[in-house]
């Protein structure tokens, strides 16, 4: 297994170095350049050109491909041009705050979704099931912003039972239980939109394997046993019925740093899917390579966690 | 038909199933039984009734769309009355099931002892110490060789003939008296076919059960049954002895199926078949003898009305009474037996 895992990981070189290449080509491509963003009515445009020759601007393109790969390779992406910060310090700390909200979104999901899931599946037809499955249509159906505008306008400013926006209140000291409190508390809001929002494939899947487990053969022969139907469902349809959910899960893990988008601009949350949208909007393109590679990266290790977690959940799958 | 010995009696079963808001019987008004220590074969096409007639007496028909009448007898209680609790207690303990395949019918996530054990911990009261001992004298039972990395193997990691015998074990598990195994070797190779029917044999004397075997397979019923049931679209078309039936069948359908098994002395010699299909559940003519539309060279007027089981020799039983007139087309006919 860990064979498999090192070869998995050592495939990902060539992937990464391909898609960076594609990356840097494609930013090379856009409008503006890192001066752009410094010039202001004082500048001497002589200046900016000293400077565009002394970052190698005037470089052939894999000359600044390699210096980039190399630096990049270092953990330094450069600095990006909005927030005149290192695009790593950047990241890490969206990042961070795009890790907490996701997670307890997922948490919130599967809590949701699987019992949901569950109960529709073995209750089929039933006036339960088709409850659940309006409900899980009304979900998919609604636009995320329409919801979040609707849940922000409601909780946020009406019944003010949340934060409207921001990851934590000013003036909390960082490190106390109360500071951590608050982080949570602002979390509470864009997690439970998404969650409604985002367990209709779950449900729908889960409910979908389940009946189709029920006539299984495995079924048929647990019920010979005289085993009760109640303990058929929890000790074999329910567990096989969870296979392709777990299959789902390391793109779920890994895509939590993804970030939402619309719920983190409407919810005025510093994340990922914030940062992503304001950078294109602003051409910061040393953060959108950066962004994108770290996408990139996290789709390979994803399916790499899905294979992995394949293979402890169903005994017929061996990475060997 | 009935006598103080028998294990199982099936009195006029009928199992139908909803279609459209219709009820269609798969299964009609069959009356069977089993003795202890004996095989009863039920024998017939793809569609004629025999597995609905398995799921029927253990109770895994779909209850929402199925209506079943008739009796069932076992132990003075009638199966077809019985709750879905009361026929969990008589489910893998007093009656064992096999399946067709077993790669399906066993739980891919579990492992092959835990499956066996499963049945123990509803209907015993052994400790989880006991009843792994358990699985590893029903794996020994049932002749797998190294019972303690089969037990902790999965089913994928067995061959169908393991797979099989790990069926077969599970059934065995509570000690059944009756043992139903539908198709049981139908999924495997024919080597493999021989051993599995050797081993329901010799566990069948060791354990002097009544075993229903439910075969479309001739082969398969000359070599282990003690009675055969012949059925046809829902009903029994003829039962009797096994030796009687393969020396002296009457009804017009056995007589078929044994035509068509091929002959190899001759390369000349061409697969009989027989005419046209098992008329499906909504298209079976309800009146009359089912079997008339696929001889249609007998005469109509030869088959009974409402055709009955008639006994002809003791256990031997055949319906309608077409049969004395039968014979295969392009044979000369009008002959009586």
């Amino acid at each position: 297994m860990w064979k498999t895992i090192l070869r998995r990981v050592l495939m990902m070189i060539p992937q990464m170095f391909v898609l960076s290449l594609f990356i840097f080509i494609l930013a090379k491509q856009m409008p503006g350049d890192p001066f752009t963003g410094l010039i202001t009515p004082e500048t001497d445009p002589s200046r900016i050109e000293e400077l565009r020759i002394q970052a190698g601007f005037y470089d052939p393109w894999y000359v600044q491909y390699y210096h980039w790969i190399t630096n990049a390779l270092q953990g330094d992406f450069g600095q990006s041009y909005t927030y005149k910060i290192a695009v790593s310090t950047l990241i890490g700390e969206r990042g961070l705050n795009t890790f907490w909200l996701s997670l307890l979104s997922a948490i919130l999901v599967y809590l949701i979704a699987i019992p949901l899931g569950m109960l529709a599946g073995r209750y089929q037809e039933s006036f339960l099931d088709k409850s659940i499955i309006l409900y899980s249509f009304i979900s998919y159906a609604i636009p995320t912003f329409v919801l979040s505008l609707i849940f922000l306008f409601i909780f946020g400013y009406r019944l003010m039972w949340f934060p409207t926006s921001g990851t934590v209140d000013v003036g909390l000291e960082p490190g106390t239980t109360a500071y951590y409190w608050n982080k949570i508390y602002h979390l509470l809001l864009p997690a439970i939109t998404y969650a409604i929002l985002g367990t209709t494939s779950i449900i729908q899947y889960l409910r979908s394997e389940i009946i189709d487990s029920k006539t299984q053969d495995y079924v048929k022969t647990a019920r010979s046993k005289g085993i009760p139907m109640r303990k058929v469902y929890t000790r074999h349809i329910f567990r096989n019925s969870l296979l392709p959910i777990a299959a789902f899960l390391g793109f779920t893990i890994t895509g939590l740093l993804g970030g939402a988008i619309f719920i983190e601009t409407i919810f005025g949350f510093p994340g990922m899917g914030n940062l992503f949208v304001s950078s294109v909007m602003s051409r910061d393109y040393s953060v959108i390579t950066a962004l994108v590679m770290l996408f990139g990266f996290l789709t390979l290790l994803g399916s790499l966690l899905s294979d992995i977690i394949m293979s402890i959940v169903d005994p017929r799958i061996r990475i060997d | 038909m009935n006598t103080a010995k028998d294990l199982l009696t099936i009195r006029n079963l009928t199992t139908s199933f909803r279609i459209k808001d219709e009820y269609h019987a798969a299964v009609e008004e069959v009356s069977l039984s089993l003795r202890k220590n004996e095989v009863l074969a039920i024998v017939g096409e793809s569609g004629c009734g025999k597995s609905t007639l398995a799921t029927t007496i253990v109770g895994l028909h779909n209850e929402i769309n199925t209506k079943v009448t008739g009796e069932i007898l076992y132990n003075n209680q009638n199966l077809t009355q019985l709750s879905e609790e009361q026929f969990n207690r008589l489910r893998g303990n007093d009656i064992g099931f096999i399946f067709q395949d077993p790669l399906s019918a066993l739980n891919p996530l579990m492992r092959i002892g835990e499956q066996i054990a499963e049945g123990l911990l509803y209907h015993t009261k052994l400790t989880k110490q006991q009843r792994e001992e358990r699985v590893l004298e029903l794996l020994n039972q049932v002749g797998i060789s190294n019972p303690n990395r089969v037990a902790r193997q999965f089913p994928h990691q067995l061959s169908g003939g393991m797979r099989q015998r790990v069926m077969i074990a599970i059934a065995l598990s509570g000690k059944p008296s009756i043992i139903i195994a539908d198709e049981p070797t139908t999924a495997l190779d024919v080597t493999i076919q021989a051993q599995i029917l050797d081993l329901l044999k010799s566990l069948q004397s060791e354990t002097e059960a009544g075993i229903i075997l439910i075969t479309h397979d001739l082969g398969v019923v000359a070599e282990v049954a003690d009675r055969v049931a012949v059925m046809y679209a829902g009903q029994v078309i003829e039962e009797a002895p096994v030796q009687e039936l393969f020396r002296n069948a009457k009804h017009p359908y056995t007589r078929s199926l044994l035509n068509s098994i091929p002959q190899t002395h001759d390369e000349n010699d061409k697969l009989e078949v027989i005419h046209g299909m098992v008329p499906s559940l909504m298209n079976l003519p309800r009146e009359g003898c089912r079997f008339s539309a696929r001889i249609p060279w007998i005469n109509e007027s030869l088959h009974e009305k409402k055709p009955q089981l008639h006994e002809i020799a003791p256990g031997h039983f055949v319906r309608c009474t077409c049969w004395k007139h039968f014979h295969f087309e392009g044979e000369e006919g009008g002959g009586t037996v």
